[in-house]
């Protein structure tokens, strides 16, 4: 296990392994969330109280899932990265970050959409949720500016390590929020029983499950861009360009 | 139609689809061109160096 976990780590093996895992994950990705999209588009019933616009969880709830996925992977690959000192994991990091931004964007963005016809506004200040989550986008802003104002990778990777577990209590704030405080938000209810009928539950799942699978098929992609940066002066670099096959 | 029209939902439903859409198709396009974009630079800094050997 130990030395499978190693080899993982190893940017070479990962760079080939990943060029075969991403399709992989893309495809079943794309099959589930065009099946995922037309189940909550068109077959699932409407909602008694929101009508068809509840139908916009179908793309809101993946993106704030995914928007503090992509921060407890960033904060995650962060840690390992300082304490093992594993150079594949702040390439995780690195590339964890401008998905996670794309999808808090996605989030606030479609949230927004959503309350307009629901609360009657485009945004709500005051909201616990709505500002827990625009803090998340800033957060990512944050972890990228710093990580390019540093020029030496090393010391990029550790400042940015540190702001990314700092930033962790911000996502617990994002998930609990709705409990804590009175919000316009609301609750939990993917998870929860009796909250969702079966098949607008079922149709959300698959959307989740969709998404999952892409965004793990696009980190994939970044991280070999991150890795093949960081080891462009490296001898299987160098081999792997300029062998007659190439490597792309 | 109908399908579409959302019962009156329609623009606030279909602009959360699109602007997915768009997000996920920009964020992957801009993750291939960098990746290539990488590739290019280090690919040309070898061939200079293998040059000039």
């Amino acid at each position: 296990m130990w030395k499978w976990f190693h080899q993982l780590a190893s940017p070479p093996h990962f760079y080939r392994l990943s060029a075969i895992l991403s399709p992989w994950l893309a495809i079943p990705g794309l099959i589930l969330i065009v099946y995922g999209a037309w189940q909550g588009l068109f077959v699932v019933p409407m909602d008694y109280q929101q009508g068809d616009a509840f139908r916009i969880i179908y793309v809101h709830v993946p993106a704030a899932y995914l928007s503090l996925m992509a921060y407890m992977i960033m904060a995650g690959a962060g840690a390992i990265g300082l304490i093992w000192r594993i150079k594949l994991a702040h390439a995780v990091a690195a590339a964890a970050a401008p998905l996670g931004a794309a999808f808090t964007f996605l989030a606030l963005a479609t949230g927004s959409i959503w309350g307009r016809p629901m609360w009657g506004t485009w945004w709500e200040w005051g909201d616990p949720r709505m500002m827990s989550e625009l803090i998340l986008l800033f957060l990512y802003f944050g972890y990228m500016a710093l990580r390019s104002a540093i020029d030496d990778t090393a010391k990029a990777d550790k400042a940015s390590a540190v702001l990314a577990l700092v930033g962790i209590v911000n996502v617990v704030v994002v998930h609990f929020s709705v409990e804590w405080w009175s919000s316009l938000h609301q609750g939990q209810t993917v998870f929860k029983k009796g909250t969702m009928d079966a098949d607008m539950k079922a149709a959300l799942l698959v959307m989740l499950l969709g998404f999952t699978l892409l965004f793990g098929s696009m980190l994939l992609r970044r991280i070999r861009t991150e890795v093949l940066h960081r080891e462009r002066r490296t001898r299987w670099v160098r081999e792997m360009i300029l062998s007659p096959e190439g490597g792309a | 139609m109908d399908g579409f029209a959302m019962g009156g939902y329609g623009a606030y439903v279909w602009s959360c689809v699109a602007l997915t859409l768009v997000i996920v198709v920009f964020s992957e396009w801009r993750s291939r061109l960098r990746h290539k974009r990488v590739y290019r630079d280090i690919e040309v800094r070898l061939k200079a160096l293998e040059d000039r050997e």
